[in-house]
């Protein structure tokens, strides 16, 4: 039982993190941001293992996870 | 912390569970000026992390460079000074024998240490002074709009080799971690890269290692770091990490090349 925090508004939208969830848990966005990218969103259904190689990817740090 | 009322997620569990991952005590929570993708803002993180076990950043100095990474002072909250584009390494020397107690590093990119400051980073090396080197390879100029890097591998397009780079026109790349190995000065040499979340953690552990080299008054040591640049790649993101992978390995094999 696990699960992240995404802050949005830094997010850039490189999808670093989507390619690297072994779990697929990470989605794009279909709005925008304040910087005008697509960001990502966190699907919530508890499988969610915190393994943090999202976290370890983002190059922006907007990722904070809980586990 | 002010993050929560801007995320995206909510659990009513989430008092239960503790937070594993954030922004270390070493960085600043602002938002960094770099492209997507870009690996120093990876690269960064990992430095802030290493101070933050270590407990060394009342002490730590470090010495940004010119390049994508010359704002990096503005993303550590640890003292950084700036140094003339190459020099770096020099001015980390004279740091370092001023204030012998301090930890001291230098962050270059390709175009800093392999370009213009290759004369500093020679002798910086072969004087054995007891400085951390992060250097970051992209193997293309960034800032100044994707030229082509003594790093540029062979074939790769870039903005002045817009047919791929030729060796018989544009000579080879050169591999400046090979060479600073050979130097007598030089204690540790290691190449990694941050294309997936095992490289990152293997980055960090050379990062460690490295700075602990300096704690422990052993010498010189050198982390060369394979970082994507998708903007002047011309790569989305995902697919430059891929590159690093398939292409930029084959001429920059990973692992400790000394120490």
């Amino acid at each position: 039982m696990a699960y992240i925090k995404i802050d949005k508004e830094k997010c850039k939208g490189c999808l670093l993190c989507m390619t690297n969830c072994p779990k697929g848990l990470i989605i794009q966005d279909e709005e925008i941001n304040i910087k005008g990218v697509r960001a990502v969103s966190f699907k919530n259904n508890s499988e969610c293992t915190g393994c943090a190689f999202c976290a370890l990817m983002c190059p922006d740090v907007c990722i904070e996870v809980y586990k | 912390m002010k993050i929560t009322n801007k995320t995206s997620s909510t659990n009513q569990t989430s008092k239960a569970l503790r937070k594993v991952f954030s922004l270390p005590a070493s960085m600043r929570d602002v938002a960094m000026h770099y492209c997507s993708g870009c690996g120093h803002g990876i690269i960064h993180r990992l430095i802030c992390e290493v101070i933050d076990e270590l407990e060394i950043r009342e002490k730590t100095i470090g010495v940004a460079p010119v390049g994508c990474a010359v704002l990096a002072y503005d993303y550590w909250n640890f003292d950084t000074t700036e140094a003339s584009h190459g020099r770096p390494p020099a001015v980390a020397t004279g740091i370092k024998r001023i204030l012998p107690e301090r930890i001291v590093f230098t962050y270059q990119g390709d175009g800093d240490l392999a370009a213009i400051g290759t004369a500093e980073i020679i002798h910086t090396a072969n004087r054995g002074e007891n400085i951390t080197v992060i250097f970051v390879n992209n193997a293309v100029y960034g800032m100044t709009g994707g030229q082509m890097a003594p790093t540029t591998i062979l074939g790769q397009k870039t903005e002045t080799t817009p047919w791929g780079r030729d060796a018989q026109r544009d000579g080879f790349p050169l591999k400046i971690s090979e060479m600073l190995a050979l130097l007598s000065g030089v204690v540790y040499v290691e190449r990694t890269a941050v294309n997936n979340a095992k490289n990152v953690l293997l980055t960090k552990k050379a990062i460690k290692k490295a700075f602990l080299n300096q704690i422990e008054n052993k010498g010189f040591s050198l982390v060369e770091i394979l970082s994507p640049c998708p903007t002047y790649w011309r790569m989305s993101p995902v697919e430059a990490v891929k590159w690093i992978e398939t292409e930029m390995v084959k001429y920059y094999p990973l692992g400790v090349i000394k120490g």
